[in-house]
């Protein structure tokens, strides 16, 4: 095991095995053997290594060439030329755009070069099904320490100086979470990791259970042992399959190791874990939903308090925190409460893992020291808008979350900053968007999520989202009314004051963030029929200029209606009734010559 | 598997860092094997077997291997690239097991340059 002389780190997240991974792997493994260098050249496949947009991709060690897009059938040229001649392949790394000059190295990629990693450390490193890779990368070393040097008292002081905030949304200090729920009386105590992550298009959690799961489990036994629980939780969708393979292995190979279980390290401190899997509804995120679906009834919120420090599931005293939170427990734990302090800013420390999709050209998985703009998570790592479009706005929060508009890029990611754009920090959703968003769609869009998603317990969440549902709807299809913008506005306030839980009190942000932001927007399509963007077709007309049509039938061709007519080489005419506003013709005009309003 | 205790489970982290160095790319000296056309004919192959081997044998753990390409002195293959840390990069040539071990050993680990195998110091300017 010691011969080898390069490792090839092919990433099996998610995003890489969609786009044929395993293939990959496979062929690579293939290949080598052909030429014997199975014996020189090993294969690791690990977790997510967060640059989705390129994947699958593969980093080689030690040289650290960073290779992207490969396919089956770009791998025996690879294995010849790179790992059996010595000659990197240029045309399967990495470059900006396709007149930019290719980047070999991964730590030069600026996607990589502005991340600092603490949660996800260890991704695309370590091969999440091996206990021993985690080890060595000083897996469960905060915990022998923890076990052997401390007492519980002193771990829940060091949590706290660090500063760390929820990772879930809310940002509650989880140095003082953890003391309640110590000092809460009762027994047994439990411990949970919340792996319900349900924002469109969020995979945060995901990816660290599917590159990390031992620092997970590491994080959460440090937390038993400073609250005094012997049974941990970990409630993950059953969405996530991968994640959860991976999560009962590592729990599997803990046990083995006795770093799970009875007397964990000869310490005599008993911890055993159980995965959950989750039926997938949003509102199960919000804690007590979460811990009434983990007792197996219907997944709803309840009243708080009793918090859950008090009186959790089964009625005994209970800590939630979500994945990201507790993978950065172990690392504070190693490297001290000082050091995790010193990221970010003065109320927000560390970093923040975001998912970062929508408009941009590098999408993918980033963690960030908290402090950074959002100009600079767009354009700097995210490689800006595809296209030559304008940046338009970021979603962030996903449906509880609000927009931020371009003007605001400036912007710090920070609990407070963001909430006092109208936004929240959330769980790390991070939307971009470009000229071609409607805003008025997209709100209506995240509404239809939560408006879907609501349990129905409270009335107003209930029934007041379907009602501004339908309000939108209404604007989008030009139905619009004048009276529309202020009925929005106050049935948002009455659905977040009287909702019981997170879901309902938030529903309205990306409503009430868009209506501050883009509220010429919403006008547009009240008052002149308009949609600015040219997304809600029921505002679109499509008509033919005759000045620029050359008469080359292309557009009668893919019209699926029949709606065009017109002689050959000349100017052509489109019957408004029977246009469906579909945009064919708009897109396959060679000229120009149709006109979108 | 037994439970551990702790001083296994530092054995463990010793012993599996041993494997896993070469991902986190920190090593005190990296060896460049040659391997074009012209190197694999005149034995690369055979001396990056005895260069692995040698390793393995005397339990190495700090020293990188890589390949490369032809350096462009295929009268001299074999050749290899030696960088430690901190110093200029030498080059080597005519290269046999017993040769690269001896490398190995005096200046990949040690630091001391085998003078009498030694082709070059230093490496060509890029343009």
């Amino acid at each position: 095991m010691d011969k080898f002389r390069s490792h090839l780190l092919v990433c099996t997240g998610t995003g890489c095995v969609s786009n044929g991974a395993f293939d990959v792997k496979k062929a690579l493994e293939m290949e080598l053997q052909k030429h014997k260098l199975e014996q020189e050249i090993q294969v690791i496949g690990t977790g997510c290594n967060g640059f989705c947009e390129r994947g699958p991709v593969m980093l080689v060690q030690p040289e650290g060439i960073f290779y992207q897009r490969l396919t089956v059938k770009d791998i025996p040229y690879l294995v010849e030329e790179h790992f059996l001649k010595g000659r990197p392949v240029k045309k399967l790394m990495y470059s900006p755009t396709l007149k930019e000059d290719k980047v070999p190295l991964m730590r030069d990629i600026g996607f990589f070069k502005d991340q600092i990693l603490v949660a996800l450390r260890n991704r695309g490193m370590i091969d999440p099904e091996v206990i021993e890779d985690y080890i060595a990368h000083d897996g469960y070393m905060a915990l022998e320490r923890v076990l052997t040097e401390m007492t519980p008292e002193q771990v829940i002081t060091e949590i706290k100086n660090s500063q760390l905030r929820g990772r879930g949304g809310a940002g509650f200090p989880t140095g003082l979470k953890w003391e309640f729920c110590k000092r809460a009386q009762g027994s047994p105590k439990y411990i949970v990791c919340n792996g319900d992550e349900g924002d469109p298009g969020a995979f945060m959690d995901r990816s660290i259970l599917e590159a990390d799961p031992h620092c997970v489990l590491e994080g959460m036994t440090i937390g038993a042992f400073a609250i005094g629980a012997q049974e941990g939780i970990l409630y993950v969708r059953d969405e996530y399959p991968l994640a959860i393979k991976r999560l009962r292995i590592a729990i599997k190979q803990a046990m083995e190791f006795g770093l799970l279980g009875n007397d964990i390290l000869g310490s005599g401190f008993n911890f055993n874990v159980r995965v959950v899997r989750g039926g997938g509804a949003f509102v199960c995120g919000e804690e007590t939903a979460l811990m009434a679906s983990i007792e197996g009834v219907e997944g709803r919120p309840r009243f708080r308090p009793p918090f859950p420090a008090q009186k959790g599931i089964w009625g005994k005293p209970t800590n939630i925190n979500n994945v990201e939170t507790w993978a950065n427990v172990p690392a504070i734990m190693l490297r001290g409460a000082e050091w995790f302090a010193s990221l970010g800013t003065k109320t927000s420390k560390g970093t923040k893992i975001f998912a970062l999709v929508g408009a941009i050209n590098n999408s993918g998985l980033v963690e960030v020291p908290m402090g950074i703009s959002i100009e600079r998570i767009v354009f700097d790592i995210g490689g800006g808008i595809p296209g030559d479009k304008k940046f338009k706005a970021v979603q962030i929060g996903g449906p509880s979350g609000g927009c931020i508009p371009a003007e605001l890029k400036d912007t710090i990611i920070d609990y407070e900053s963001l909430t006092r754009t109208g936004a929240i920090m959330g769980s790390g959703g991070l939307v971009v968007m470009d000229e071609t968003t409607c805003m008025v769609d997209l709100a209506r869009y995240f509404l239809e999520f939560t408006q879907s998603e609501s349990c129905g317990k409270c009335t107003f969440c209930r029934i007041g989202t379907k009602r501004m549902l339908e309000i939108l709807t209404r604007i989008c299809q030009g139905d619009g009314r004048a009276e529309d913008i202020p009925l929005l506005e106050d049935l948002a306030r009455k659905i977040s004051e009287s909702s019981l839980c997170g879901l309902g009190q938030t529903a309205p942000n990306p409503v009430l963030t868009t209506l501050k932001y883009f509220k010429s927007e919403y006008e547009a399509h009240i008052y002149n029929k308009k949609c600015p963007a040219h997304v809600c077709t029921k505002l679109l007309t499509f008509t033919i200029n005759p000045a620029k049509c050359i008469g080359c039938t292309l557009c009668t061709k893919s019209c699926p209606t029949g709606a065009i007519s017109g002689e050959r080489k000349q100017a052509h005419v489109i019957d408004q009734v029977k246009c469906i506003q579909c945009g064919q013709c708009f897109y396959v005009c060679p000229v120009e010559a149709i006109v979108r309003e | 598997m037994g439970k551990l205790t702790i001083e296994e489970l530092r054995k463990i982290r010793e012993k599996a860092k041993r494997s896993t160095n070469l991902r986190d790319a920190q090593g005190k000296a990296k060896i460049t094997v040659h391997m074009g056309t012209c190197g694999i004919a005149s034995g690369a192959r055979e001396v990056m077997d005895a260069l692995l081997d040698a390793i393995d044998r005397y339990g190495i753990r700090d020293v990188l291997v890589t390949t490369s390409g032809c350096a462009g002195l295929c009268s001299h293959e074999p050749m290899a690239t030696v960088e430690y840390h901190g110093s200029p990069p030498v080059k080597y040539a005519k290269l046999t097991p017993e040769k690269i071990e001896r490398i190995l050993l005096e200046h990949a680990d040690k630091g001391h340059m085998v003078e009498e195998y030694a082709l070059a110091i230093g490496s060509e300017k890029m343009s």
